[in-house]
């Protein structure tokens, strides 16, 4: 209690270092800038020109792009905070903010690391411990059973224990088989009979463990906040249950369905918890919950949270501020009768991925990239804009979408309709799959649970028709960008009004048509386009009936949208040209068509593909180098190995030859489709 | 001054659809023209990897170009069945790379693009519009030389296929850069027109270029040899030097040559008052409606320049003097013209009027449009006494002196001296456009069977023979007939006379396009003859 504790000093922060990057780094320094605090980023190689550098009052190196060089090096940032003075360090997320060793070297040095003491860190680092603390603090927690007693009585009296629904499980056991779930006390004897049967004939062991089931389960997590002065509030809870890769993609608050009275029940538990390690600063204590809304601790992270916005939105506060207020030693800036949940928020997390090949994660340049307009209600968490590079290097996160309504359904259409105005171009992303799922019935409905994903895969990966509608935007867009080019440049000259740029595509007697071919998706659409003297077109699209269409194509706020009117229906989508392709954002998602390249374009491409052979197939660093300059290779042979987002990938020669030159060294940074080496077919020798 | 009235009335409804019908069978006609030398040959050609003309055409201007195409129907029904649609080269300006161009490009699929008269005539005339207006040519070359049968009207005269070779060297001597873009064969005669242009280029396996091919090589030598070895692209490009550039199909070839317009460092200088354009104040196509498809009918010219002008409008000049002849300034997309246009028979007042406001556009340098409906000269015994001959030849050489641009479209009828004076294909107009419902001869139908049959009556008379109405229908008749199918806009675009029938509400785009195309060329000052006093 307080009264134990010495009353802390009040230590203004001036200045403070922010050992992150990315978005983090950035919401930190706009905090901070906001309340008068001078900012010190860090940065890597690789982040030389981030955007958390440029917004930062000064920067210090720290090394090479890999994090262990770099953002882990807990000697150079120290370093980097006596350099510049800084009187704290601000961790963000990832990286050194969970680390107790950093933490207590940060209290050694006398410099504030902002997060909570490294004991609790270390409490809750590991897991048999913290769940001992928690369940001493009358925090409820899953318990289970792993006894050598296999005794019916024994096996009987702790399932009693535990509590029902209940899992009986073969120790040995794997894919489901030596399972059984018991719902009530009496199904219990004949589902461990018949579970103990099962795992006899398929592993020849009948050892069982017990455990508490948890149905359909839901990831709640609790926002808590402590300060020096043993005083503690919570922020209510964030739903946080879809997931991929075991990954959060989209979080809101508060949780759906939740009533006010376990509301407040997860609130006062997740105090509990903080109180229990004396916990200092923003936390997050995890529960698992079953449908009845029986919840029971997982975990807690000492950190301030990737989806922390979400509760800032309900709350109306800024965690970042009350970050750095605790850690000057100032009391919490309001108590829990001040603080009042309102409305509803949701977060989406936009990834450099691929959701259709099991998300694999991508990097990549960010080339085109137009984020919906930020309000109140609306923030783009970023470290990146137009031109950067989603680095091999680091979290392929782009951007975190955070938007707020007076209730979920309307929330949720706001998040939709955002996520149609994240349009980016250069790399996969989310996006489109962040739309399917934050429209998919379920989801609306707020019946949400850890396998959301796996269990509806074949709604959020709908197989859209490309529509001749489509394939005529994306033609028409093309043609009309062609106009607007060349009457631009048209407008530089001393003929600024020439006919020739007023009487786009004009014929004698009869209409200019141009046949296109736009693929999409690997099929290629055969387009005729008539363009007929009124202005309007005629479009044709493979066998389809002809359609008569205008079409605009408008400019503002950098955002180009192509409106087509066919048949007297007008549908409008964004677009993106970029090295022929020609991107359109519907309301519905995005999709990309190729134009036709010249075969003397593709030709003068292919100089270096046909010496290259052998290509890295996503953005990656050469791990290991497995030949050498001028070796003879046979088919299929492993030439190098990569690491790509912590996958490794074996590069092979493409047909039998000879190496002339390895093109990288080990640790060197590829991008998609390099020519690893210079290979010569052993034909051409 | 504004000109134009709304015209809604039946009687413009009923005229409206017979001039339709003349421009949808215009229509037609091209449409079919469009198509080559047919199906058949076109699939061959395409087969090969090769684009038709018109697609090289198109992919070799800018995507968002227009392009003024020259006479369309040329050769129609010239060769008995032998059919050239297009006269077997299409011609016209573009803009390549922002820069107007003259394009010449044969069409293989008629007749292998060998030369007929008609095609040395209509590639002598694109060579004649570049060298006037100053404009770059690059020709599209895919053509098995001269048409051999017809090799009398194609080769020994002086606008003959000779000239095709001369011009390129004279304008390239004028700096009117020539260029070249081998996409097919260039057998003998045809060799020089890669071998004389500032720059070619040749795609390989695919265009030749030799003074005599295999069968003739091997005829002559016994040597034997494959046309690729003889005269292709790598031969071309590596060792005789005769092409510059090396392509590896038609779209690389035709992006060779928008790069090497691109390298011509030209700018246009338009060294005239220019203006935003405006669009007239009533829809082009009211002049069907205005027009009909009769030429004796009467209507007042205003209604037509009110269509064609920017804002409709139109500073007359002399409005109250010779009313049969409308003169006055206006601007067209912009650029200012002087319009002299024909309003009834041309008096002795009409052209001398005619004659001061040339001379008022060539003094102030103004191009000038000439809307030709002319009849001819009012004849009869108080005209000739008036002196209608010295006041004609007074606007005749005002025109024919006249050095600024000068635009003629014939709308309606061209007869006689009128024709002259109105600036017609004698007088160099820089480019001669027709519409479907005009007749162009010496004079018309009835009068040249009238004139005829009177000379045959009197000849009777003094041989004392009787002279019957059967007689005399049975003289007028064929000629009659023979005056409708010559006076008639296709059988003078099939041989030239103009550079191309065009769709009435076409007029102001089309005007548009070819001014600018002659503002490439300064305005000259000009230096008339004698004017009869």
């Amino acid at each position: 209690s307080s009264a134990t504790k010495t009353a802390p000093k009040v230590t203004p922060l001036s200045k403070i270092l922010i050992a992150n990057r990315g978005e983090i780094a950035c919401r930190v320094i706009r905090s901070a800038k906001r309340l008068g605090i001078q900012t010190v980023a860090v940065y890597s190689d690789a982040d030389r020109n981030a955007m958390h550098v440029d917004m930062a009052d000064s920067a210090i190196r720290l090394g090479p792009a890999a994090s262990v060089e770099s953002y882990l090096r807990q000697d150079r940032v120290l370093e980097a905070a006596f350099k510049t003075g800084a009187q704290a360090i601000h961790p963000g997320y990832g990286f050194l903010s969970e680390n107790v060793e950093f933490a207590e070297l940060c209290s050694k040095e006398g410099i504030i690391f902002i997060g909570p003491p490294a004991s609790a860190i270390r409490d809750m680092g590991i897991k048999s411990t913290s769940k001992h603390i928690m369940s001493a603090a009358g925090v409820p927690v899953i318990h289970g059973y792993h006894g050598e007693d296999q005794s019916l009585e024994r096996l009987k009296q702790e399932a009693e224990k535990i509590g029902f629904p209940l899992m009986i499980k073969a120790v040995r056991g794997g894919g489901g088989k030596g399972m059984r779930i018991a719902y009530t006390p009496g199904e219990f004897d004949s589902q461990l009979e018949s579970a103990k049967w099962e795992a006899q004939k398929s592993f020849g062991d009948q050892v069982m463990l017990l455990e508490r089931y948890v149905e359909r389960p839901r990831h709640v997590e609790v926002q808590v906040f402590g300060d020096k002065y043993d005083n503690y509030v919570y922020l209510f809870e964030r739903d946080c249950s879809v997931q991929r890769r075991h990954q959060k993609i989209i979080e809101e608050a508060p949780g759906p369905g939740i009533s006010s009275k376990t509301r407040k029940e997860l609130g006062e538990a997740a105090v509990r918890a903080a109180r229990a390690v004396g916990y200092v600063g923003a936390g997050t204590v995890e529960f698992i919950m079953d449908p009845q809304q029986n919840f029971f601790f997982m975990e807690m992270n000492t950190r301030l949270q990737v989806e922390h916005p979400v509760s800032e939105m309900i709350t109306g506060t800024d965690l970042v501020e009350w970050q750095l207020r605790v850690a000057a030693g100032e009391p919490l800036p309001l108590d829990q009768s001040q603080i009042h949940l309102n409305g509803h928020a949701f977060e989406a997390r936009i990834y450099a991925e691929e959701p259709k090949n099991n998300f694999l994660p991508g990097a990549g340049p960010l080339l085109h990239l137009i984020t919906p307009k930020p309000s109140s209600d609306v923030r783009v968490e970023t470290g990146v804009a137009q031109g950067d590079v989603v680095s091999v290097f680091y979290d392929p996160m782009i951007a975190k979408l955070v938007v707020w309504s007076s209730d979920r359904a309307s929330a949720l259409r706001k998040l939709r309709s955002c996520l149609s105005e994240y349009n980016i171009v250069g790399l996969n992303t989310n996006v489109d799959f962040l739309m399917e799922l934050s429209s998919h019935p379920k989801f609306v409905e707020g019946d949400v649970h850890t396998d959301f994903i796996p269990q509806h895969y074949n709604d959020l990966f709908p197989v859209k028709p490309i529509t001749d509608n489509l394939v005529g935007q994306a033609a028409l867009a093309c043609i009309l960008n062609e106009l607007k080019v060349s009457s631009s440049q048209q407008s530089s000259t001393r003929d600024p009004y020439s006919p020739f740029a007023s009487y786009p595509m004009a014929r004698l007697n009869h209409s200019c048509q141009k046949s296109m071919k736009m693929t999409c998706q690997g099929v290629t659409y055969d387009v005729i386009v008539t363009c007929c003297e009124n202005g309007s077109y005629k479009l044709k699209v493979g066998q389809s009936a002809e359609i008569v269409a205008s079409a605009r194509l408008s400019e503002s706020d950098n955002v180009t949208s192509i409106e087509l009117n066919a048949n007297d229906e007008i549908s409008k989508s964004r677009v993106v040209f970029l090295d022929g392709n020609v991107h359109l954002f519907t309301k519905d998602g995005s999709v990309a068509f190729a134009t036709e390249k010249p075969a003397f374009l593709k030709s003068l491409g292919q100089g270096s593909m046909q010496q290259g052979g052998a290509v890295a197939p996503m953005p990656g660093i050469i791990e290991k180098i497995l030949v050498k300059d001028g070796e003879k290779v046979q088919l299929g042979q492993p030439l190098l190995v990569m690491i790509a987002m912590k996958m490794e990938y074996v590069i092979r020669a493409p047909e039998a030859g000879v190496i002339e030159k390895v093109n990288y060294k080990v640790g060197d940074s590829v991008a998609k489709n390099a020519a690893l080496v210079r290979f010569v077919s052993a034909d051409k020798k | 001054m504004k000109q134009g009235t709304q015209v809604l009335q039946g009687y413009h409804l009923l005229q409206s659809q017979l001039m339709a019908v003349l421009v949808s069978q215009l229509k037609a006609n091209i449409q079919r023209i469009h198509e080559g030398g047919g199906a058949k040959a076109t699939q061959r050609h395409k087969s090969r990897g090769k684009l038709v003309a018109r697609e090289r055409v198109a992919a070799l201007i800018d995507p968002s170009s227009p392009f003024l195409e020259f006479s369309q129907l040329a050769g129609k029904d010239l060769y008995g069945s032998d059919d050239v649609p297009a006269g077997g080269v299409i011609t016209g300006i573009g803009q390549i790379m922002g820069t107007e161009c003259v394009i010449v490009a044969n069409d293989a699929t008629v007749k292998g693009g060998s030369y007929y008269p008609i095609t040395v005539k209509k590639h002598l005339r694109a060579q004649e519009i570049a060298e006037q207006n100053r404009l770059p040519c690059v020709y599209l070359v895919d053509s098995g030389g001269a048409n051999l049968p017809h090799q009398a009207e194609i080769f020994p005269d002086r606008e003959h296929f000779g000239r095709i070779f001369y011009n390129q060297a004279n304008m390239s001597a004028k700096g009117i850069s020539q260029i070249a873009v081998v996409l097919g064969s260039c057998t003998a005669g045809g060799a020089y027109v890669p071998a004389m242009a500032d720059e070619s280029i040749i795609v390989r396996k695919q265009g030749t270029i030799f003074l005599a091919g295999p069968p003739l090589v091997k005829a002559a030598t016994g040597e034997e040899i494959s046309a690729e070895e003889l005269g292709g692209a790598d031969l071309h490009c590596s060792k005789s030097g005769v092409t510059d550039h090396y392509a590896i199909d038609d779209l690389h070839a035709l992006h060779l040559a928008r790069r090497a317009v691109g390298n011509l460092n030209l700018v246009k200088k338009p060294d005239i008052s220019l203006a935003p354009p405006e669009e007239p104040l009533y829809p082009a196509d009211d002049i069907y409606g205005i027009v009909g498809d009769n030429v004796k009918k009467n209507y007042d010219i205003r209604e037509v320049i009110a269509r064609i002008v920017d804002a409709s409008r139109f500073d007359e000049f002399k409005a109250k003097y010779g009313e049969t002849l409308v003169t006055g300034f206006a601007r067209i997309h912009g650029y200012p013209v002087g319009i002299v246009a024909n309003n009834g028979v041309l008096f002795a007042e009409s052209s001398m009027k005619g004659a001061h406001f040339v001379e008022l556009c060539c003094q102030r340098r103004i191009p000038l449009v000439f809307l030709q409906n002319i009849t001819g000269f009012m004849v009869g015994r108080e005209a000739e006494a008036g002196g209608i001959a010295k006041h004609g030849a007074k606007l005749v050489t005002a025109v024919a002196c006249a050095q600024v641009p000068k635009l003629t479209v014939l709308v309606g009828g061209s007869y006689g001296a009128g024709n002259y004076g109105m600036c017609g294909r004698a007088y160099s107009p820089r480019f001669l456009y027709m519409w479907p419902n005009s007749r162009i001869s010496v004079m018309g139908g009835e009068q040249a069977a009238g004139v005829l049959a009177q000379i045959s009556q009197e000849q009777r008379k003094r041989e004392g023979k009787q002279w019957t109405p059967e007689e005399e229908k049975a003289l007028k008749d064929p000629i009659l007939k023979k005056y409708e199918v010559e006076g008639s806009p296709y059988y003078s675009s099939a041989r030239l006379w103009d550079d191309g029938v065009i769709d009435p509400a076409d007029t102001r785009k089309v005007l548009a396009l070819s001014l600018s195309a002659a503002l490439n060329a300064p305005i000259p000052s000009t230096k008339f003859g004698i004017f009869r006093m």
